[in-house]
């Protein structure tokens, strides 16, 4: 029998999500092992062609030619693992979302007919069916093995879908909303980085985007009460998976906009 | 010589060596200290680490340390852990297995380690907590070994309640102020003109034991009643009381209530109402596999009945509500425990009041449910009258 092929794909992003396997140090050596490393830019210039057993994909599809390459890249794969705030919510590249993509185009670019960009930001899984999401800005390194290890083992990977509030309760971290009074997004924010910023006395800032369980209108008048105007909660909600906390606060104002994004589970 | 050790009075110097007295035996004590803003549970290597001179001022969703001109070491009220994080912890390794190149799979139970705590500073209310979780993890049917490994060791010092916090209602589940029983030492802590002290009063033949060897002196009955005076006096200062009804009653008939709705929409579903909580002890188990798979281990980790996947079953959670979740919390805290377990599983300790970021308040819930209960009834009987 020989190894599963692994392949890590890479589309609008910074690429620290898939640095984040290099950062496997300690396992690298045994992880090759276990697998052909068959795509893996960022690693090696050599390639192997597909299919691929599984597919780590970082970044989202901001461009015509990147929409057509996902199709591409699912046809190719067994199994398609999105990595990162990009991929499973569009990052924080999907600001253009709220934004006139168009102006933008004219006003920064000297000839902007070259820039070939849609008009949104959107994660893979509204363009193709994806097995599995791992959320982060940059993902965990701990969760990537797991859910690598966990598609070896044929298993469900062990990544829950609660709140940030659990990791700090589970480390003994004080919470800093109810005893500094600081603006904190942990309630409404998915666990899986450890719950590091109230670690360090900071409020959250949804880096791993909305837990499995969210409830915004309840959440938001802390924020206010905690010093933060309009303006704030607003940008405190805009970042790297601005476009995911939109969704959610539309499903209460009953905005139909930005309703994609995060169906899929495995 | 005439001093009983069942009632002594500690000074400071003597508090001190309580702890070096019972480090001095292996163990290792874990007592209230200042830490971000808080008074936390944490190993405590000397007395002085205690939080003397600071108190805490709560309310629903909110805590603040304050400091206390009278220097007082166990004036504040309950911080975000519980002693269960001890007892209970987090994260517990059960057994591990290996393949070995043959193909054969051998199992190794994990051994829990037997720490030898010494809690110093236990509220009666926590006292009661720990009654709780013994009960359920011990003495029926889901029965923890590593939990009575760590119970078995452990030695007890109460620190009885003379400064109750405005989220506090242990006297409407009639687990405090006073330490009635349960531990192996008692202490209560005076401070007034005529200095800082500790009456001590010994639960067990451990606890003689060890305050035989600490400097101490015969309780005398001024100090001894101080002492009642403050506690007594604490009982009337409880900043929160649960309706006064059978809770258990009550929340075995509002099943249906509206009031659900009402709470479901101010509830982050965030679990901290019970991860805070001293007597909640539900897990998952984790399976966790290295990439060779050849080896793996099993993990029981600290679970919440407001995680979806807590009730996820084939195709989705049971409680996919965040109504349901919380009414699955409050009716089995107030009232299926008892079913279950033969007890209430709230002590009144108001750490869920406190630490729940919206501030969502027990009691409050609770009177709610009973108001609205008794509105249906009334209602029920102008009908029947008219009829």
């Amino acid at each position: 029998m020989s190894a599963p092929k692994l392949a890590v794909f890479k589309l609008a992003s910074c690429d620290g999500c898939q640095l984040t396997l290099l950062d496997c140090e300690d396992e690298l050596l045994t992880l090759a092992g276990q697998v052909e490393i068959a795509h893996f830019l960022e690693a090696s210039s050599a390639v192997e062609p597909g299919p691929y057993d599984l597919s780590l994909v970082e970044g989202s599809i901001t461009t015509p030619a990147d929409a057509a390459r996902i199709r591409e890249i699912r046809a190719q794969s067994r199994r398609l693992v999105t990595i990162g705030a990009c991929a499973t919510a569009g990052g924080i590249q999907a600001l253009r979302d709220f934004a006139d993509v168009e102006e933008f185009r004219r006003t920064v670019y000297a000839r902007p007919e070259y820039v070939d960009t849609l008009a949104t930001s959107t994660p893979v899984s509204a363009h193709v069916d994806v097995d599995f999401e791992l959320r982060g800005c940059p993902i965990d390194r701990g969760r990537l093995l797991e859910v690598i290890t966990a598609h070896l083992a044929g298993r469900k990977p062990d990544v829950p879908d609660h709140s940030v509030c659990f990791e700090c309760k589970r480390r003994g971290t004080v919470c800093v909303t109810v005893a500094h009074g600081t603006p904190c997004l942990g309630p409404v924010t998915h666990a899986g980085c450890g719950a590091i910023c109230p670690a360090y006395g900071r409020g959250c800032y949804g880096c791993f985007g909305p837990s499995g369980s969210v409830n915004l209108p309840a959440l938001i008048p802390l924020l206010r009460r905690d010093g933060m105007d309009e303006r704030d909660t607003e940008r405190f909600l805009r970042t790297f998976n601005a476009t995911a906390f939109a969704a959610e606060q539309s499903k209460h104002t009953g905005n139909g906009e930005h309703t994609e994004s995060r169906e899929h589970r495995s | 010589m005439s001093s009983s050790p069942a009632t002594a009075v500690l000074d400071r110097n003597g508090l001190d060596a309580l702890v070096e007295a019972l480090r001095a035996e292996g163990r290792t004590v874990v007592g209230p200290t200042v830490r971000d803003g808080a008074v936390v549970l944490d190993e405590l290597t000397a007395a002085g680490q205690l939080p003397f001179g600071w108190g805490s001022e709560v309310e629903a969703g909110r805590y603040r340390l304050v400091p206390r001109a009278d220097g007082a070491a166990f004036a504040h009220t309950a911080g975000p852990q519980s002693w269960k994080a001890f007892l209970h912890p987090q994260r517990e390794k059960l057994w591990s297995a290996d393949r070995a190149a043959d193909g054969r799979v051998s199992f190794a139970a994990e051994r829990p380690v037997r720490p030898s705590y010494a809690f110093l500073g236990v509220r009666p209310c926590d006292l009661r907590a720990i009654a709780v979780q013994d009960n359920v993890l011990t003495g029926g049917y889901y029965r923890d070994d590593g939990y009575r490994r760590r119970r078995e060791g452990a030695f007890l010092i109460a620190a009885e309640c003379t400064e109750p916090g405005a989220t506090c209602f242990c006297v409407s589940m009639g687990s405090g102020p006073a330490a009635e029983a349960g531990f192996d030492l008692a202490l209560t802590e005076i401070v007034d003109d005529a200095g800082h002290r500790f009456l001590v009063r010994v639960g067990s033949a451990a606890g003689e034991a060890v305050l035989s060897r600490v400097p101490r002196r015969v309780a005398d009955e001024e100090t001894a009643s101080t002492a009642r005076n403050a506690v007594d006096a604490a009982r009337e200062r409880m900043g929160r009381s649960m309706p006064p009804v059978d809770l258990r009653t009550l929340l075995g008939g509002t099943l249906e209530a509206d009031r659900w709705d009402d709470v479901a929409a101010r509830c982050l579903t965030c679990g901290n109402c019970t991860m805070v909580c001293p007597t909640c002890f539900c897990t998952t188990t984790e399976d966790v596999s290295d990439l060779t798979g050849d080896h793996a281990e099993r993990w029981q980790r600290w679970d919440s009945c407001f995680d979806l996947d807590f009730s996820y079953l084939h195709g989705g959670p049971v409680r996919a509500s965040a109504r349901s979740r919380y009414r699955q919390w409050l009716t089995h805290k107030l009232s299926t425990w008892y079913d279950q377990f033969g007890s209430s599983g709230c002590v009144g300790c108001g750490r869920c009041i406190t630490w729940c970021p919206v501030g969502i308040d027990i009691t409050e819930e609770a009177a709610a449910l009973h108001d609205e209960l008794a509105d249906r009834l009334r209602r029920q009987d102008a009908e029947e009258t008219q009829r």
